[in-house]
């Protein structure tokens, strides 16, 4: 009889293994073989295109690991889209007056500050995390409006765009660098680190955790100020791809991201993710972003198949929660 | 170590809440290598005990000794320091972590580079596993995968790894079915070999006489009194816990 119990446990767990695991590259790849047959004749295959996919992306990624260390806690923070504005414009007007590197404290610190902020009211006012960065979201929205009057500010330094922007080194350009160091750091601690263990346990079973001796409110407050000091990384690779910062920056990609790291395997209540994952699931959302554009439909319609795309996604996620 | 010397010793314990008398002079001990049952009626004060001996509230006065040592606890994790460890009827595990990361959840080893060292994690686990007959598919298998008893399994395979001293079960059957409740049984009785004491709470009193070698009966927050389980019978544990009939 135990026997028997163990071969169907193995078979259902075969099964899940294999959709968790494998549905972020197979989906991947049947996007990816779409565009390729549909747009042969459209440049989708050519280095430039591909590359071109990679780079704009970049931002996204940085903030799907975010994402995906908070949504494994069993947290999530709506707030990181408008951070992202923050520290860039953060950045921009510190850079004109301070130069390169007060610009980056200004950036990366307001992102952190922000997520920190975040943290404080989830782990120790104990407000849920959905309400708390909703806030968020608006109250900082409105801040990088009001900081610069709706106004653009350019970014003239040469060192930071091209550190964050239009660099490259080795002739890989600068924001692949800073993807291949974000998911290889992220992925680490993660996987392999104490921390990654006990955001993995405290969005599982937050008492289990607690009783192990894991301190969960740290946990929380941990995981939503790394989001802000990763979106506020992403604000500045924005603010040096494009030259300039504006309070529209990051303004759509909540839910692009939110998209990578479900479509990449990361459980919406918390306890399962990839980092690796929301890197592949960040790279089919900006394919699917170039290829619909590639195939000439309208932002209306983009905004429909990337919504459904979404749906799907959830749909699998959360079936495989509740089995 | 001296064999006869009790490795918990609980003196003139009482827990007040506000005014509410939740524990009045309670005391007991617990020797290496014993199975004491704890039993009573719902709201006799068993659970508020288990918290008192774990750490998680001190009490209000009494002095709680460890190996002869007089201890101060007010949290779980000053228990655990202790070489105390809980089984909870509801399972404190992560049920979608492997096996082998709940029984180091929260005290996971580092290799040399400060990273997880998950092989000597799965070697560990195995080996326990395996000396107390918990029977599941691997230590990679995921909790959430296993039976109510394979996981209950996990979790006293977890307390018996840490648990240098005392072994707390609250309850560790009430979830289970006949068979399952069987096979927990057969790894809490293979415990007493390691020498450490261990408290049972439970409500099935053939779990108790089928476990225990004392039996101690509360009865809204006082300790009607201890027996020697074989030197008594369910009648007259049921009049204990009743009160129908005063001893």
């Amino acid at each position: 009889m135990t026997s028997a119990n163990t071969g169907t446990e193995m078979g259902s767990f075969a099964s899940r293994f294999n959709l968790q695991q494998y549905v972020v590259y197979l989906g991947f790849l049947a996007i990816f073989l779409f565009f390729a047959f549909m747009l042969r004749d459209s440049g989708f295959l050519t280095v430039r295109n591909l590359s071109n996919i990679v780079l704009q992306t970049a931002p996204v990624t940085i903030m799907a690991i975010g994402l995906v260390f908070v949504m494994s806690a069993g947290e999530i923070d709506l707030s990181i889209g408008s951070i992202v504005a923050v520290s860039a414009l953060a950045a921009a007007v510190t850079i004109a007056s301070y130069g390169m590197a007060a610009g980056i404290v200004a950036g990366l610190g307001a992102g952190i500050l922000i997520g920190l902020i975040n943290g404080a009211l989830v782990a120790y006012v104990r407000l849920p995390s959905f309400l708390v960065t909703l806030a968020t979201m608006g109250l900082f929205a409105g801040v990088s409006r009001s900081m610069t009057d709706l106004r653009s500010i350019s970014v003239t330094n040469e060192a930071f765009t091209g550190f964050f922007g239009s660099g490259s080194l080795l002739g890989v350009p600068s924001l692949i660098w800073w993807t291949v160091i974000a998911i290889t750091i992220g992925h680490l601690v993660y996987r392999e680190t104490r921390f990654g263990a006990h955001v993995l346990a405290t969005g599982d079973n937050a008492r289990a955790a607690s009783v192990s001796g894991i301190s969960v409110p740290k946990i929380r407050l941990a995981v939503l100020t790394i989001s802000g000091g990763l979106a506020g990384l992403a604000g500045l690779l924005y603010a040096g791809r494009l030259q300039a910062a504006k309070y529209t920056l990051g303004e759509t990609d909540l839910m692009t991201v939110i998209a990578a790291v479900i479509v990449g395997g990361t459980l919406l209540n918390g306890g399962k993710g990839s980092i690796v994952g929301a890197l592949v699931g960040s790279l089919m959302m900006g394919m699917l972003n170039n290829g619909l554009i590639l195939m000439g439909l309208s932002v209306s319609d983009q905004m429909i198949v990337r919504g459904l795309i979404i749906l799907t996604a959830v749909a699998v996620s959360l079936r495989d929660k509740s089995r | 170590m001296n064999p006869s010397a009790p490795i918990l010793q609980l003196q003139d314990i009482r827990k007040h809440f506000g005014g509410l008398t939740a524990i009045e002079n309670f005391s007991l001990e617990v020797f290496p290598g014993e199975i004491v049952a704890l039993v009573g009626d719902n709201g006799a004060g068993k659970s508020t005990l288990v918290k008192i001996i774990s750490g998680v509230h001190p009490p209000s006065s009494g002095t709680i000794t460890i190996e002869g040592k007089p201890v101060t606890m007010s949290n779980a994790t000053m228990g655990r320091a202790h070489g105390i460890e809980v089984v909870y009827q509801d399972l404190a595990l992560a049920d979608q972590q492997t096996v082998y990361m709940n029984m180091f959840l929260g005290r996971e080893p580092l290799n040399r580079i400060g990273l997880l060292d998950r092989r000597r994690m799965i070697a560990e686990t195995e080996k326990l596993v395996k000396e107390l007959d918990v029977r599941i598919p691997s230590a990679h298998a995921t909790i959430r995968d296993l039976s109510g008893g394979q996981r209950q399994g996990v979790a006293i395979a977890r307390a018996t790894h840490w648990a240098s001293k005392l072994i707390l079960l609250d309850e560790p059957t009430a979830a289970l079915g006949v068979a399952e409740t069987a096979r927990v049984e057969t790894i809490v009785q293979s415990l007493k070999q390691r020498n450490v004491g261990i408290l049972i709470i439970s409500h099935s009193l053939d779990q108790v006489f089928k476990l225990s070698d004392r039996i101690c009966v509360l009865r809204r927050g006082k300790q009607i009194g201890v027996r020697e389980t074989r030197k008594t019978d369910k009648n007259e544990i049921i009049a204990m816990i009743t009160g129908l009939q005063q001893q």
